[in-house]
């Protein structure tokens, strides 16, 4: 047991009402850093962990005891997200832990990619993974995000392994991420992991303005939001491998 | 059909009616005590609702086509000039009559506004004007030159302070020139006992008032010589619909009638600011649960009636100028109906007929009117919870209230007036007070009483400030040496303003339908709380320069580094809002009210938020001169940082006790953001408003739609004749809001996460 007093964190921000991410109202904490760099993020001001404000865990935690009737009464929780959670992992162990002794559910909102930092602790106080697979080909993967896929899919196994109850998000970009038939292998791989639900994410220029912001060229200037059909379509894919969407 | 008449074998129970359990509300007039050994609690869902039948629908046509009319003639489709509207002034009216379940309307025409004199002749004639109208010279006459006015006595009475803080500002919406409303006749005692056994109560409550005849004796004689005279007009005038209401209402279809011809006799001579409604669905629900065991009324028909009465209450209209419109945002009544709710005994007393007033917003569509208005509580039945939420989520025409938190002040009858004040029907009223300017108020601290835009001397001549920085331990002390002048100026006409209305415009038959000895309330109220709250936060923690012009004023504030605003759940500026509501309420409970009244507080700006900010300078928080204030006891908009629990949470501090008349908050929310689907976002709103009112909040507007199609519909309002929204309080249509407040409303925060 982490002694919750001590361990610091880089938080980005908190945002105190999320019901968009995982189950119920939710206390969403946004760390920051990151590895990836996806050309969608709509997050860039979390990338850098310099850019935070050191947090101390207790203090986290008294803020969402704040909140904690509103997110029980909906059977909701604390969401870490960013930023990357596991690029703290010790941060979001102590969080997740002082969580559980709330008797709030936590969900972790990740892209996998530093999963092999995630302790046997972190996961025994996580209650969800939301984990995000950005494109199921290894190239495209790597074109969109600047990193390898492999060590996000040996994150998903091993969950898929002790039974960890995970959701796959799946943001669909109109000319990168709308390849049927890699999504109809990645809806097979979501079905044989066991994967309890599937979010199709459809993509959004909310974050354009942080980039500019940022004066950072954002390449997907002129991509679309994928259409209704589209998104029921991909959404029918993943149902027809036997996988509950939203 | 049942016609079964209790029996009357003791001697002291009067009651001559339908047969229903108990007694003592045989014996007295106690409509809480039929409620109560009658009401039958529903804790199942929706699903047993009807849909509207087709002579509804026809009649709700109808209804339209004159409300499209209306708003393509300004916004007033009628308007008598002749006629001194009173309960009986004129000829039954009727919009389809065959196909009327429920009969009764204002004048002898849908949506004619009636003339109505008593609160000002002046007023009523610039009201009638402003549409092309013009009152009649024999009217003029007589109120110009033989028969004085409430607008006329007040103005006699004011004072000098008065008339100066008035003109200023820093008092605003004060109704000494229309109507005060807000007094809630109990219209369920109509159909309970008829006319009959209520004039014989007033006759001998009357009786009692032999003796010790002073000023306060006469006035009570006279004004229950007056109630006696209007329950008798009120029968009159149901007679002229062919409906003898001397007797208690026999069945489900004449207690919604007899209790609706009580509101429709208020309503036809009192033209007041709020005209609620009361808590009447449950105590409807007793007669129709009734019928409908006895096998001699359908689901249909009993939504029928519903869908008539209801429609009938959208439709109620007053003459009112348009500077009045400006200042409440289009036309609003307030049919404030209070529903749900839990008894003092635990049981609920949501009933399918509390379903059947909010399935009217599916069978009719939604709307401003009447103000629906659930009185929530943890402990309501699930199922009510949820479809709730799925009424707000679906037409944003449904404010929330915190029943477990009024119920230990008002017991578990009592319906909300207006907005957010509640009160015990039938057994208490309140003196209506608008409000008092505390963000001006505090510039006046600065300014040794000065007003920042015209320069006059309003306030008392305190030295003003000088230094260039604000030192918070200079300004707090000086701010409540302002609040305490405000608070007495501020009682000075509220005591002025209803002496004079009682005198001029006393409302003889919603007071005819209460207890002869009551509580009242003097319903004071503050705008501009977050901003005061902000500025003094920047004061303390940020450096605030002062510019002044050459008159010496301070005019604009420079703000160097951060500070902590209210809405972000954070106890370094909330304890500042929490401690100006607690200051102000503290003053006013030492002055010296009209016929005794308890001081109460509101924290509610109606939409006039837009109004009082335009009248007010620059802030310390670094608002600018004239931009519109957050409405309520909300947060200053884009301020609230932290999320909606966080807002939420701000608010939810500021204390009932302090602010019995209610703290107002209003909350918008992208549909997208209570979660992904249908079943979640119910579950999402109900828990959160469960959550809000643990946290002790006290009210909750909710709207849930996309800014998208507010901006749509101020380009294309012909495509949105019933968007509904809520704002501090009540609903508008919105697309009778004028261009400033639609843009007002489009600016606030929509919380795009819960």
């Amino acid at each position: 047991m982490l002694s919750a007093g001590n361990v610091e964190g880089y938080v980005h921000s908190v945002e105190t009402g999320g019901a968009v991410d995982g189950p119920g109202l939710r206390f969403v904490v946004f760390l920051s850093g990151c590895h990836l760099r996806c050309l969608y993020c709509h997050n860039p001001d979390t990338w850098h962990m310099k850019d935070a404000k050191k947090t101390d865990v207790g203090h986290l935690l008294n803020e969402i005891n704040l909140y904690a009737h509103y997110l029980k009464r909906t059977g909701g929780g604390v969401t870490a997200t960013g930023g990357e959670p596991l690029s703290q992992p010790d941060f979001v162990a102590a969080v997740f832990q002082g969580c559980k002794a709330l008797g709030l559910h936590t969900a972790l909102d990740t892209n996998g990619y530093l999963g092999e930092n995630a302790s046997q602790a972190l996961l025994d106080a996580t209650d969800l993974v939301m984990l995000d697979i950005k494109d199921f080909r290894p190239a495209e993967y790597k074109k969109l995000t600047g990193v390898e896929l492999a060590p996000t899919l040996r994150f998903a196994e091993r969950l898929s392994e002790m039974g960890k109850t995970t959701w796959l998000r799946y943001v669909l970009v109109p000319g990168y991420t709308d390849d049927l038939p890699s999504i109809t292998e990645l809806a097979a791989y979501a079905a044989k992991l066991k994967m309890a639900k599937v979010e199709v994410l459809p993509f959004h220029k909310m974050g354009e303005p942080k980039w500019e912001a940022m004066k950072l060229p954002y390449v997907l200037k002129d991509t679309q939001p994928p259409s209704a059909e589209l998104v029921s379509h991909v959404k029918e894919i993943f149902v027809s491998h036997g996988l509950k969407t939203v | 059909m049942d016609r079964v008449v209790a029996a009357v074998e003791d001697k002291d129970v009067k009651f001559v009616g339908p047969e229903f359990a108990g007694h003592t509300w045989k014996r007295e007039i106690n409509v809480r005590d039929f409620i109560q050994n009658n009401v039958t609690p529903y804790f199942g869902d929706e699903a047993f609702l009807a849909p509207a039948t087709q002579r509804s629908l026809s009649l709700w046509d109808t209804v339209s086509k004159l409300m499209t009319e209306e708003r393509a003639k300004k916004g007033t489709l009628d308007m008598d000039t002749e006629i001194i509207a009173t309960i009986t002034s004129h000829n039954p009216g009727y919009i389809k009559k065959d196909d009327e379940q429920i009969v009764g309307l204002q004048t002898d025409k849908p949506l004619k506004r009636a003339l109505m004199v008593f609160g000002g002749i002046k007023i009523a004639e610039k009201a009638c004007e402003a549409y092309g109208y013009k009152v009649s010279p024999k009217v003029h006459d007589i109120f110009t030159h033989y028969r004085k006015t409430h607008n006329d006595g007040v103005f006699d009475g004011y004072t000098d302070a008065i008339r100066k803080a008035r003109s200023a500002h820093i008092l605003t919406g004060l109704p000494d020139g229309y109507g005060r409303g807000r007094i809630i006749g109990d219209y369920r005692r109509v159909a309970l006992y008829g006319i009959d056994r209520l004039v014989e109560d007033r006759k001998i409550q009357a009786a009692t008032l032999e003796h010790n005849i002073n000023e306060e004796t006469i006035r009570l004689r006279e004004e229950l010589a007056e109630q006696i005279r209007a329950l008798g007009e009120l029968k009159q005038m149901a007679a002229s619909y062919g409906f003898d209401i001397s007797k208690p209402a026999q069945n489900a279809k004449e207690a919604v009638q007899w209790t609706y011809f009580g509101y429709l006799a208020a309503v036809k001579e009192q033209n007041g600011a709020a005209m609620s409604l009361g808590r009447v669905s449950t105590f409807l629900d007793i007669y129709i649960e009734r019928d409908i065991k006895a096998g001699i009324l359908t689901e249909e028909e009993a939504q029928e009636m519903i869908d008539h009465f209801v429609m009938k209450l959208r439709m109620v209209r007053f003459a009112r100028t348009p500077e009045y419109n400006n200042l409440f945002s289009g036309d609003p009544v307030w049919v404030t109906e209070s529903i749900g709710g839990m008894g003092v005994d635990g049981r609920t007393l949501v009933t399918k007929t509390s379903f059947r007033f909010l399935h009217t917003l599916t069978n009719l569509g939604p709307a401003p009117e009447p103000n629906l208005t659930v009185l929530w509580s943890e402990r309501l039945p699930e199922a009510f919870k949820k479809y709730c939420a799925h009424m707000s989520i679906t037409t944003s025409s449904i404010q929330y209230e915190n029943d477990d938190l009024m119920r230990t002040y008002w017991g578990d009858d009592y319906g909300i007036a207006c907005c957010v004040s509640a009160m015990r029907i039938g057994k208490q009223m309140q003196f209506f007070g608008a409000r008092a300017n505390l963000a001006k108020a505090l510039l006046y601290a600065i300014n040794g009483g000065r007003d920042e835009n015209s320069g006059k001397q309003i306030g008392p001549a305190f030295t003003p400030i000088t230094a260039d920085v604000l030192s918070f331990d200079e300004v707090m002390p000086r701010f409540d040496q302002m609040m305490t002048y405000l608070a007495g100026v501020y009682m000075d006409a509220l005591n002025v303003i209803h002496y004079m209305h009682d005198k001029y415009c006393y409302e003889r038959i919603e007071m005819a339908l209460h207890d002869r000895d009551i509580l009242r309330t003097m319903a004071c109220g503050i705008a501009g709380l977050s901003i005061a709250a902000d500025s003094l936060s920047a004061i303390k923690y940020a450096k605030v320069k002062v510019q002044r012009d050459e008159r010496g004023l301070a005019v604009g504030f420079d703000i160097e580094g951060e500070f902590p605003c209210y809405g972000n759940n954070d106890d370094r500026v909330d304890s500042i809002a929490v401690d100006l509501v607690e200051r102000f309420m503290k003053k006013l409970k030492n002055l010296k009210t009209y016929r005794n009244a308890m001081p109460t507080q509101s924290i509610l700006t109606i939409t006039s938020n837009v109004v009082y900010g335009k009248n007010t300078g620059s802030t310390p928080d670094g608002r600018k001169a004239g931009e519109p204030f957050a409405p309520g006891a909300n947060p200053m908009h884009g301020r609230d940082k932290k999320g909606a629990l966080a807002s939420l949470s701000s608010v939810a501090k500021l204390p009932y006790e302090y602010s019995q008349d209610g703290i107002s908050n209003t909350f918008s929310i992208i549909p997208g953001a209570l979660g992904k689907t249908n079943h979640g976002r119910k579950d999402n709103l109900a828990g959160l408003i469960d959550g809000y009112f643990q946290s002790g909040g006290h009210h909750l507007n909710v709207n849930v739609f996309d800014r998208e199609t507010l901006l749509d519909a101020m380009d294309h309002p012909e495509k949105y004749p019933q968007l509904t929204i809520r704002v501090s309080g009540y609903a508008v249509n919105f697309i009778k809001l004028t261009r400033e407040q639609q843009l007002d409303v489009v600016n606030r925060t929509f919380h795009h996460n819960v």
